[in-house]
């Protein structure tokens, strides 16, 4: 057997191996029931408990390895090629090479530096999209035994913890412990994109009551946030709306949702 | 044809090019002989142009076009929904004054493009009862309407905050912006109801012959 024969069945079995990996890797969704959500986000004319269809959730959040593939196929969503509207100079900026991941990121590493624009990009190759604010709202708030835990001093202090750790370390690994829906890692890891975050509009109103740059904005008023006391949840919203759609940052991340199985719409 | 194209005569350089594709295969003569057609060469995007986002819109006469057709052209552009009551008139207001004030020679040169955030209702038959109803003169504005997707697309490029409440009224932020050539935003107004003087000299600016934002 020659050298170059040797090297071809090395490179055939890699694939070989790259293929059962990415099929071992295919992304998990788990069904996540109708139900209704009590938002943080008060619907100024409405008070009632907002209803949410049911949809199917990814169980983690997109990792590094994962948003690798997904670059070496759509190459326009590549360090360096994607168009500035789309992503900041800092998209993907910690990872070794445009395609390569680098000794310092893990591919079980959720991915983060990604834009509102390359998350959405991300979903649509695999046939979902964002959450919405409420759908991400209403997995968020389960624990592992209720779905509802947001009363809960224990739920609020474990989110205000990491709140308070450093940011400047990179995120963990997906797959911490499970809510009640086999969801993980809603809280504790990173920050996620929603598909609404332009919508939440907190900056504009609820800060500057009677302000007339109210004016600018159309409709029934403006959102007045109903939990006031709820810092755990707020803090992501005020995030959110802090955010253009091509800005990255370090702990920023995402997962997706779709229509659940026998729901094509 | 020209009915179709009706930007005052104006169509993209990628339609032109499309165009000419399918009459050299009617011709049979070589894509060569198109590629020396005198259409404008289109440069490429620079890299802050919003026309990177391929944004499939459908107009008042549910013409369906791109938004990237309106390249080559300073543009103004909004987000509105035609059953809003009370902010979105004051933006047509706005528009109409900034176009007023603009002299008459530049005036059909800058289109105006309002894209409706509410895409359950207003499909073309709404946004063309609005154009009546407003007096809207449709070889200078475009009312247009796209999927949900596509909608919060857009609007985050543009930096426009939008969500429906349970009345079907929808809470938005009301900007006038303008697009050079290019499709970069070069500047914005939140001022309602009249030109803001600041931004009318800025339309003058990118909207005068040569202006090309380069």
């Amino acid at each position: 057997m020659t050298a170059m024969h040797f090297l071809r069945l090395i490179a055939g079995a890699a694939l070989l191996a790259a293929v059962a990996m990415s099929d071992a890797q295919a992304a998990d969704y788990v069904a996540i029931p109708a139900g209704q959500l009590a938002s943080v986000l008060a619907n100024d004319a409405d008070p009632l408990p907002s209803a949410v269809a049911g949809f199917a959730m990814r169980s983690t959040p997109v990792s590094n390895g994962e948003f690798l593939a997904f670059v070496k196929q759509a190459q326009q969503w590549q360090r360096g090629r994607v168009s500035r509207v789309f992503a900041d100079g800092r998209y993907l900026l910690h990872w070794r090479a445009p395609v390569q991941l680098g000794d310092a990121t893990l591919p079980e590493q959720a991915v983060t530096h990604v834009s509102w624009f390359a998350a959405q990009a991300f979903c649509e190759s695999e046939g979902a999209r964002l959450p919405t604010w409420l759908e991400w709202e209403y997995v968020a708030a389960a624990d592992a035994t209720r779905i509802d835990a947001r009363a809960s001093p224990a739920w609020r202090a474990q989110i205000l913890s990491w709140y308070a750790r450093p940011a400047s370390a990179p995120p963990g690994i997906v797959g911490g412990s499970a809510n009640v829906y086999g969801v993980r890692d809603l809280h504790g890891l990173i920050w996620e994109w929603v598909d609404d975050f332009n919508a939440l509009l907190v900056s504009a109103d609820s800060r500057n009551q009677g302000d007339p740059d109210k004016l600018q904005f159309c409709g029934a008023g403006a959102i007045s946030l109903k939990d006031r006391d709820n810092y755990a949840v707020l803090m992501r919203i005020a995030l959110l709306s802090s955010l253009g759609a091509a800005d990255t940052t370090r702990n920023l991340g995402f997962r997706c949702v779709r229509p659940q199985a026998g729901e094509n719409k | 044809m020209m009915a179709r194209f009706s930007y005052a005569g104006f169509a993209s350089a990628r339609r032109v090019v499309a165009i000419c594709a399918a009459l050299c295969a009617v011709l049979g003569l070589s894509m060569a002989v198109c590629a020396a057609a005198p259409t404008k060469p289109l440069l490429p995007l620079p890299p802050n142009s919003i026309y990177h986002l391929q944004v499939p819109l459908t107009d008042q006469n549910g013409r369906i076009f791109a938004i990237d057709d309106f390249r080559g052209k300073a543009v103004l552009i909004s987000m509105f929904y035609s059953s809003c009551q009370f902010v979105c008139p004051r933006i047509v207001e706005s528009l109409k004054r900034t176009e007023a004030g603009l002299p008459a020679e530049l005036r059909k040169r800058v289109p105006v493009l309002m894209v409706s955030f509410d895409a359950a209702r207003d499909n073309s038959a709404a946004l063309k009862e609005m154009a009546n109803e407003r007096h809207l003169d449709e070889s200078i504005w475009t009312l247009a309407h796209t999927d949900p997707r596509n909608t919060r697309k857009l609007a985050a490029l543009l930096g426009v905050q939008y969500r429906e409440l349970p009345s079907g009224d929808f809470n938005h932020t009301s900007v006038l912006i303008l697009l050079d050539a290019d499709g970069r935003i070069v500047g914005n107004t939140f001022v309602l109801g009249e030109a803001d003087p600041a931004f009318l000299k800025l339309v003058r600016k990118h909207a005068a012959p040569n202006a090309s934002g380069k």
